[in-house]
């Protein structure tokens, strides 16, 4: 909202500096998110005239003295009508001001120190033209004999309008008043209130027209008044230019007075020509199934039995409290008005302006749900203005229909220890006492506190900490003190879920992996890339997804992390390790979904980063097996890997990771992403490996079990190692062998440490270097105890799988 | 090592004069050419058995005049070698370095490092802060009922004040009154809800916004709430601990700036500001409970007080890491996620 100082100034001294005002009205709740300043110029000031002289080489030329309030200037002026004891604008060294000898209209220059006919001139005594706040030139521009030395011009010939981010709990301060009232509470300047008085010489207004609320619920009070013999016209200039000055358009008096009225104390009015209301018969009702109304805008309106219009017996005349209809619009030819003033449910005006897409000041204000009082002082300031504005004979008294007479809060109880339990300080009496009146609270003291009478502006205050919050907001928050929280810190509660969703970050962080985060929300089409089984369960459906892109909440991980490294590989060239430990969302029908944490991480380009003595071979899937083997040793899991399908993957270059200690429960998958799925995310990379984690799976099983590591006594004597050359078919898997190998307790591990193919090893073979390594703990063991052990395995090793030792 | 050249032998021959023994050491020293050889000049000539030491000896059977005369400048002669050994162990040192040396200019076997998400680091960062003065970090549905990311906030329906959220729903064939949360705070409701006081929780979180995005408005982002409720909690403990938190993420000398804001859970209400560069610049918003909310969870309102905050981790990291495009954070840009 925009709020024009000048305007302002009508209810409510400013003797503070606008910056100083703005903080204090920011701190205060209303937030100036800017001065914008019309007429400002820096450098320039008033000053006075303390002598005036003659040039001593140029007769038309003055030697000015002049006053700025911080010295005094000596300043050459060539003006005819300077003289001494003026106000004048006094531009110091350095102000910008418009250039009065440029070619082009609205150039500017910069007042710079010079000689002029041998004496130095100190600064300018401006003409209008120079301040650019109008054309002549013809001599300096003289001030009010009591502006003040000093003040900058903008302040006295400017306009300055706050522009206030205001907060949905006070439609007061859509009206200027009740920003003058903050700006009372804070200087401590009585507030003006604007005057309401008018006469009424008019016959009885109940003689003139009647009005009849059906919905009592949805009009809680409707005021009007009549005034008859009025003259529509334009507004006097001072109307039309407050107006314009917060951007709206004047039309003709009677509209703009109940604009004004609008924006000065934040109730909304309007106008009817009395002559189009059929019997001069008002009547508050619902709008009928498909009722057609012409809006002043002269868009016709299709109502529904949920919306209130204003009617005569005949006809809707106007959306309530939205906007009037074209049917009863004032014009010129206008001579007798009906003013309305009434207070509507704000919920339903609310309604009914978004089901229209008719957002109107009106609504603004009415959805707020307005205080009933409010409308009768609007209906008299209105009245006030019209009579004074417009001319007529206002009709004696007021039509007030007031169905929910004494049915609002109307008090508020506030004890001194309530204050201090929720702000932990006592303040003085008389400090609460005068800060809640400068606000318009009546106060009723007695020994435990005050009873404080709402103000019929202030719809927001209904409980004790409503008034709390206007104490502490006028004293200031600064003036809180600070203290640290002091009671008992409360119990602390495992979080499984998120604790191992860490820890698994963390380790996946640690092999060298990069964390993602990616939207929650896709496609189905884009989701269907990845090829998920038809046992997924379905997706969550937003209803107002922000695009299209986002339609449904995501059910897996795998297309954004195949999409994060495909997007990558278009533009980095190093590896590519990325993951992503988030939800998924997956919707079983009613209620909320269920929203499972999972990890998957991919991996592309290069293993290593370019290194003169690491290889620059294309990462694979033993790099995703790597990251989901630290991963699980670091929690604790031992995993099974088992070859699988899956038709993200490529088939034989997947595996199904199983947990045998838990029944060998599934807890995710690991493998070269097929092909033709990464095709479709456009890489710039051959090929990606991936691997899926299911938390929720893993944490089941951490929960059955015990994972604390158990130290285990090492042995002490020593271990020997023997290395193992095989020959096997190709066919032979790496864990085939060690399998065998570590049916021998004595083996203490088994490490395939070379693998070869090709040269020297025949079609359809492979060579296996296997390093075992024998501990028994209770013996050292001798060279020919391990020779046979040897045997024993190689012999089982040639039975089971065919392996022959290599020839040496 | 075998001494290649034991020279200390030769020092037992008599008569040998100190004009000899210094040529001959001279000699021998400018030929020793590694640390090793240097060494066994130093026994040759100088050590217990060394042919100076054995030349020193031998002046006992010269007369008195001839001893002093001849004990100088032997002992001259010692402090010569002394100085001249030194040198040559320096430049031998030095020299030997050259010989087994490597490259160290060469870059080292890093091993490679991952990274958290800005995002995380900033949670984490933000939770800890929290977690040291006995809030505990806990998660909650990023899917939730309108129940408790509004109604439970004292936020109903059709009141201006849900236009401070604009709301993606959930499908309303399927569901009903179902949304994606737009704040971290139906945490609040669900905490009391599940738990009595006293209460001390931080929430890290996704959050949605029906918004549209540009450089500083995205319609995804994290938030984290926090929670304190317990008998005797004052705006002034909310003014500490904040206060204590804006130290530890911002730096001991940042102003912060308390000021009236207005959200509907929580009165009165809060918006901490932090001076960046001569701006106020928002992080959070916060304020004491709002009685409502407290009974909507069944607390007696006339006991218990408390105080919440929520705060955007992505902001505070777009301050402090000078990043000029929120966008950046779920676009999984290696060339953004790398530098941080």
């Amino acid at each position: 909202m925009k709020v024009p100082v000048s305007w302002l100034k009508e209810y409510v001294d400013v003797d503070i500096s606008l910056d100083d005002l703005a903080h204090r009205l920011t701190m205060g709740g209303n937030e100036v998110e800017e001065i914008e300043r019309t007429g400002w110029i820096d450098n320039v000031v008033v000053g006075h005239v303390k002598a005036v002289a003659h040039h001593p080489d140029a007769d038309r030329l003055r030697l000015v003295t002049v006053d700025h309030g911080n010295g005094e200037a000596e300043v050459v002026c060539g003006a005819p009508n300077v003289a001494e004891g003026q106000k004048i604008a006094y531009a110091s060294i350095g102000a910008v001001l418009n250039d009065a000898y440029a070619d082009e209209p609205g150039k500017t220059k910069k007042l710079k120190r010079s000689k002029i006919r041998g004496v130095v001139s100190d600064g300018m005594v401006c003409s209008v033209l120079e301040l650019g706040i109008g054309d002549d030139h013809s001599g300096i521009l003289v001030l009010d004999d009591d502006a003040v030395i000093g003040t900058p011009i903008g302040e006295v010939l400017g306009e300055s309008v706050l522009d206030i981010e205001l907060t949905p709990n006070r439609p007061d301060c859509l009206g200027v008043v009740g920003l003058a009232r903050d700006v009372s509470a804070i200087t401590g300047n009585p507030l003006k209130n604007p005057n309401i008085e008018f006469e009424a010489t008019g016959p009885d207004v109940n003689s003139l027209v009647s009005v009849e609320i059906a919905e009592p619920d949805l009009c809680l009070r409707y005021t009007a008044s009549v005034i008859q013999a009025v003259k529509i016209g334009p507004s006097p200039q001072w109307l039309q230019d407050r107006l314009k000055s917060i951007g709206e358009r004047p039309i003709n008096n009677l509209v703009d007075i109940t604009n004004f009225v609008m924006f000065e104390l934040g109730q909304p009015l309007h106008a009817f020509d009395y002559d189009k209301v059929t019997d001069h018969r008002i009547i508050v009702r619902r709008a009928a199934r498909g009722e057609l109304l012409t809006t002043l805008d002269n868009k016709e309106r299709n109502l529904n039995i949920e919306m209130l219009v204003i009617a005569d017996p005949e006809k809707s005349i106007g959306l309530a409290g939205v906007m009037g209809g074209a049917n009863s619009e004032i014009s010129d030819e206008t001579t007798t008005v009906i003013l309305e003033s009434a207070t509507f449910n704000g919920v339903n005006n609310r309604k009914t302006a978004r089901s229209l897409e008719l957002a109107s000041q009106a609504t603004l204000r009415f959805e707020k749900s307005l205080r009933t009082g409010l409308s009768e002082v609007g209906l008299r300031r209105a009245t006030k203005l019209i009579q004074e504005i417009a001319g007529g004979v206002v009709a004696s008294g007021i039509i007030d229909v007031y169905p929910s007479k004494g049915q609002e809060q109307e008090r508020v109880r506030l004890d001194r220890a309530h204050i201090v339990r929720v702000l932990g300080v006592e303040f003085e009496d008389s400090r609460i006492e005068s800060t809640l009146w400068n606000l318009g609270f009546d106060l009723k003291s007695d020994s435990d506190g005050w009873d404080v009478s709402i103000p019929y502006w202030r719809p927001d205050i209904s409980i004790t900490e409503d008034i709390i919050e206007e104490i502490a907001r006028i004293v200031g928050y600064d003036n809180i003190p600070t203290t640290t929280l002091s009671g008992r810190p409360p119990q602390w509660q495992p979080q499984p879920d998120m604790d191992l969703r860490n820890r698994v970050t963390d380790a996946l962080v640690q092999s060298g992996m990069q964390e993602t985060i990616s939207y929650a929300a896709t496609t189905s089409e884009g989701e269907a890339r990845v090829e998920l089984t038809s046992e997924t369960a379905s997706a969550l459906k937003l209803r107002n997804p922000i695009t299209a892109d986002y339609a449904v909440m995501r059910r897996t991980l795998r297309e954004a992390i195949i999409e994060t490294v495909a997007r990558n590989s278009r533009t980095w060239r190093g590896p590519i390790a990325m993951f992503e430990a988030g939800r998924v969302f997956l919707d079983y029908g009613d209620g909320l979904p269920e929203e499972r944490q999972m990890v998957a991480g991919a991996f592309a380009g290069p293993r290593n980063e370019l290194h003169w003595d690491e290889s620059t071979d294309a990462s694979d899937f033993y790099d995703a097996k790597g990251a989901v083997e630290s991963a699980l040793a670091d929690i604790g899991i031992e995993p099974t890997f088992e070859v699988g399908e899956d038709a993200t993957f490529a088939a034989g270059r997947t595996a199904i990771i199983k947990v045998k200690a838990a029944n060998d429960a599934v807890i995710g998958v690991v493998g070269e992403v097929s092909g033709e799925v990464f095709a479709k995310f456009d890489p710039e990379a051959d090929k990606a490996s991936m691997f899926e984690l299911d938390l929720a799976a893993i944490l089941k099983i951490l929960t059955n079990s015990n994972n604390d590591d158990k130290f285990q006594e090492f042995v002490r004597l020593p271990a020997s190692h023997r290395d193992l050359s095989l020959i096997v078919d190709t066919c032979v898997t790496a864990g085939q062998i060690i399998d065998i190998a570590k049916r021998n307790r004595i083996v203490t591990t088994a490490t395939v440490f070379d693998l070869f193919e090709g040269k020297g090893v025949a079609e359809g073979k492979k060579a296996v270097a296997v390093r075992l390594v024998y501990q028994s703990p209770n013996k050292t063991l001798s060279g020919d105890q391990i020779g046979k052990i040897e045997t024993q395995i190689m012999k089982q090793m040639s039975k089971e799988l065919g392996a022959e030792l290599r020839a040496q | 090592m075998p001494l290649p050249n034991d020279q200390g032998v030769q020092a037992i021959q008599t008569g040998e004069s100190v004009e000899e023994l210094k040529a001959a050491a001279v000699a021998s020293l400018d030929s020793a050419d590694s640390i090793e050889l240097l060494e066994s000049w130093r026994v040759g000539f100088m050590g217990r058995k060394g042919r100076l030491t054995a030349l020193l000896r031998g002046l006992g059977s010269l007369d008195i005049e001839e001893r002093k005369i001849a004990g100088a400048s032997a002992n001259k002669l010692r402090s010569e070698l002394e100085l001249l050994f030194e040198e040559r162990v320096n430049q031998s040192k030095s020299s030997e370095a050259l010989v087994g040396s490597i490259d160290i200019s060469l870059p080292g076997r890093r091993p490679s490092l991952g990274g958290l998400h800005p995002s995380t680091q900033m949670i984490r960062e933000i939770t800890q802060a929290f977690n040291e003065m006995g809030f505990q970090t806990i998660e909650g549905p990023e899917v939730e009922l309108e129940k408790y990311n509004f109604d439970m906030l004292n936020i109903p329906a059709d009141h201006p004040a849900r236009d401070q959220w604009d709301t993606i729903w959930v499908d309303d064939d399927t569901h009903n009154d179902i949304l994606l949360r737009t704040h971290t705070s139906p945490m609040q409701a669900r905490t009391m809800e599940a738990n009595d006081p006293p209460i001390r929780v931080v929430v890290p979180g996704k959050c949605y916004r029906y918004e549209s995005t540009d450089a500083t408005h995205e319609w995804h982002f994290n938030q984290v709430e926090g929670l304190a409720v317990d008998e005797g909690i004052t705006f002034a403990d909310l003014k500490g601990t904040l206060y204590e938190f804006a130290r530890r993420i911002f730096g001991p000398h940042r102003k912060v700036r308390f000021r009236c804001d207005f959200f509907p859970f929580v009165e009165p209400g809060v918006d901490m500001s932090i001076d960046w560069n001569g701006k106020w610049i928002e992080i959070l918003g916060a304020g004491m409970v709002h009685p409502k909310v407290l009974e909507n969870a069944g607390y007696d309102s006339t006991k218990y007080t408390g105080f919440a905050f929520g705060m955007g981790p992505e902001r505070i990291s777009m301050l402090r890491n000078e990043i000029t495009d929120i966008r950046h954070f779920f676009s999984n840009d290696l060339r953004f996620l790398t530098q941080f």
